[in-house]
């Protein structure tokens, strides 16, 4: 029997308030009245109106989108690639360094990956904008996804597929219907992280960027860097409420989703 | 055929993309700054055919880190990012254990929904949670406000661009990471140990510290490195929250790229700040193993 004490409670409370408080003031002073954002002056949404008359914030928003959107398939078509490769594809030459280059990214301070990814597009003369933040992107999100989508690989069992070859599949067609669906969870989560990832960049972003494209993230850090904006806080409120919805959605979908396999299997097993 | 494709597709991008990038950093950091584009020398001539690579060679030195042992800047700012990430790191534990341990002892039916509240600022903008504490923690800030409400403090107190608004940006922003592994270390322990204890005539706290804290080890191991390898790198966190005075690694190795334009110094202090990585990495590594033979 677990006691749940007085000090559990204390502990638990302080600490989402930590969590949260910082966040739920953001949000409220987001319909502040006031310029001053630090002093209430009544209830207002006169931010959000002005946060969508700036066109700066949503060519930035949509350049965001966009980069996401792509380095995040990538990454998690790469990534699945190379967590099978990892996980299944037995030993080759250079298997070392493949996994080396696999979990350094995950560990490199985002000012080096920067910094190095900048200086190679530099190099080879590649013009900087939306494809370089891709490339970039799409390098660090597929360290990721193949760390999420191995440990499921890790977990299940080989002789489903081996099942399926004796049954007559081709590689390809046993990877399509038998492993695709089991480790769908994980590239879907995989597909998630890379794409937050993605969004959330501000150092690897602003050092592959060129003047033709900039991310919100970018766009936020500058005009921060000059102080508290009520812009900001709107833009901020939107961006939480997203984050907030969606994560809620997917456990709400996958709680469903392992109800019903639960119901399944006890189905099957009653024959 | 098709396992070479599959093998190739993967190893060719980060082979290109993450290794060659990574050469091409060290091979900079020992070249000179040179007022060309790209500001650096000696470019690497392929065309000029075996003597040009020689020459090439010949033009590379370790005079970048000689330059950054003589300017006091440098040491001082690993110094003061290994300070500030140790710091952090100890405050997080603090703060985090409590609220794991909490989180374990909490009734089952709960916990998934503790576990997702940890996570969910994870999942929202970095940058967001930084700035968030901008607002609160400036002169005219809420929690100057509250603390001259309560009276207890007269003046307003300068927290915001000083070290200690960089403690408490990192430790909030980390925090999850130093929640997670230690609350899925005791989420495993058996109850019973403790009971045991108590049976042998082990009071509740010896009975803590002696066999809930070795047990949570490996999660307690995990989260300060988690915590303390990021942090050491950190650059948005010292440079909107802290002052001219905080001295960080990550921005120094900033403005010296965008400010300064000195390439070869950046690419230097990228190299040691690596370096300096490498020893928590490695160790880290072994904790992740260790765990994992314990559970296998």
């Amino acid at each position: 029997m677990k006691r749940f004490s007085w000090f559990n409670v204390t502990a638990l409370t302080l600490g989402f308030a930590f969590l949260y408080l910082p966040m739920i003031i953001l949000v409220i002073y987001s319909f502040n009245e006031s310029k001053l954002v630090t002093v209430w002056a009544g209830f207002s949404t006169k931010w959000y109106g002005e946060l969508l008359q700036n066109e700066a914030f949503l060519n930035a928003a949509w350049v965001t989108i966009k980069v996401a959107v792509f380095s995040s398939t990538l990454a998690t078509i790469l990534g699945t690639m190379a967590a099978y490769v990892l996980v299944r594809a037995g030993r080759f030459k250079g298997r070392t360094l493949f996994s080396g280059m696999i979990y350094a990214p995950l560990v490199m301070p985002e000012v080096i990956t920067g910094l190095s990814l900048l200086l190679l597009f530099i190099g080879i003369g590649l013009d900087r904008g939306v494809l370089t933040i891709v490339l970039a992107h799409t390098t660090f999100a597929m360290c990721f996804v193949s760390v999420v989508v191995s440990s499921r690989l890790v977990s299940f069992d080989n002789s489903l597929e081996e099942a399926a070859l004796d049954l007559g599949c081709t590689p390809l067609q046993a990877f399509r219907l038998v492993t695709l669906p089991i480790i769908a969870p994980a590239v879907i989560s995989g597909w998630l992280l890379a794409f937050t990832l993605s969004l959330d960049d501000l150092v690897i972003a602003s050092f592959t960027s060129g003047p033709s494209a900039t991310t919100l993230p970018i766009k936020i850090f500058s005009a921060v860097r000059l102080g508290v904006s009520p812009e900001i806080n709107a833009l901020s409120t939107i961006m939480i409420a997203i984050v907030t919805i969606g994560v809620i959605a997917a456990s709400l979908i996958s709680k469903q989703a392992s109800l019903r396999q639960q119901r399944d299997e006890q189905a099957a097993a009653r024959g | 055929m098709r396992r070479a494709i599959l093998i190739l597709t993967p190893y060719l991008w980060l082979f290109a993309l993450f290794l060659i990038p990574f050469l091409i950093v060290l091979k900079i950091s020992l070249s000179d700054a040179a007022l060309a584009i790209p500001p650096y020398a000696p470019q690497l001539d392929l065309a000029g055919g075996w003597s040009a690579i020689k020459d090439f060679f010949a033009g590379l030195d370790f005079e970048n880190f000689e330059f950054l042992t003589t300017d006091d800047l440098y040491w001082k700012a690993y110094l003061s990012s290994f300070k500030i990430a140790l710091i952090s790191t100890a405050l997080a534990l603090l703060i985090g254990y409590p609220i794991a341990y909490s989180m374990a002892r909490a009734a089952p039916e709960w916990r998934p929904t503790l576990l997702m509240l940890v996570i969910l600022p994870f999942w929202t903008s970095f940058l967001i949670r930084v700035y968030a504490w901008m607002g609160i923690l400036s002169n005219e800030g809420l929690l100057n406000q509250f603390l001259l409400w309560t009276g207890l403090i007269a003046e307003p107190l300068t927290i915001l661009n000083t070290n200690y608004a960089v403690y408490i940006g990192i430790v909030y922003t980390y925090l999850p990471f130093m929640i997670l592994p230690i609350y899925s270390a005791l989420e495993k322990m058996d109850d019973s140990l403790l009971e045991a204890a108590e049976d042998l005539g082990c009071s509740r706290t010896s009975a803590f510290w002696l066999i809930t804290i070795p047990l949570s080890k490996t999660g307690i191991t995990a989260g300060c490195f988690l915590v303390f390898i990021p942090t050491l790198g950190e650059f948005v966190i010292p440079s909107l929250l802290g002052g001219s005075q905080t001295l960080m690694i990550g921005k120094v190795l900033w403005e010296e790229f965008f400010n300064n334009r000195d390439w070869p110094v950046a690419s230097a202090v990228a190299i040691i700040l690596l370096l300096i990585l490498i020893i928590p990495i490695i160790l880290f590594q072994r904790n992740e193993q260790k765990q994992r033979e314990m559970e296998g």
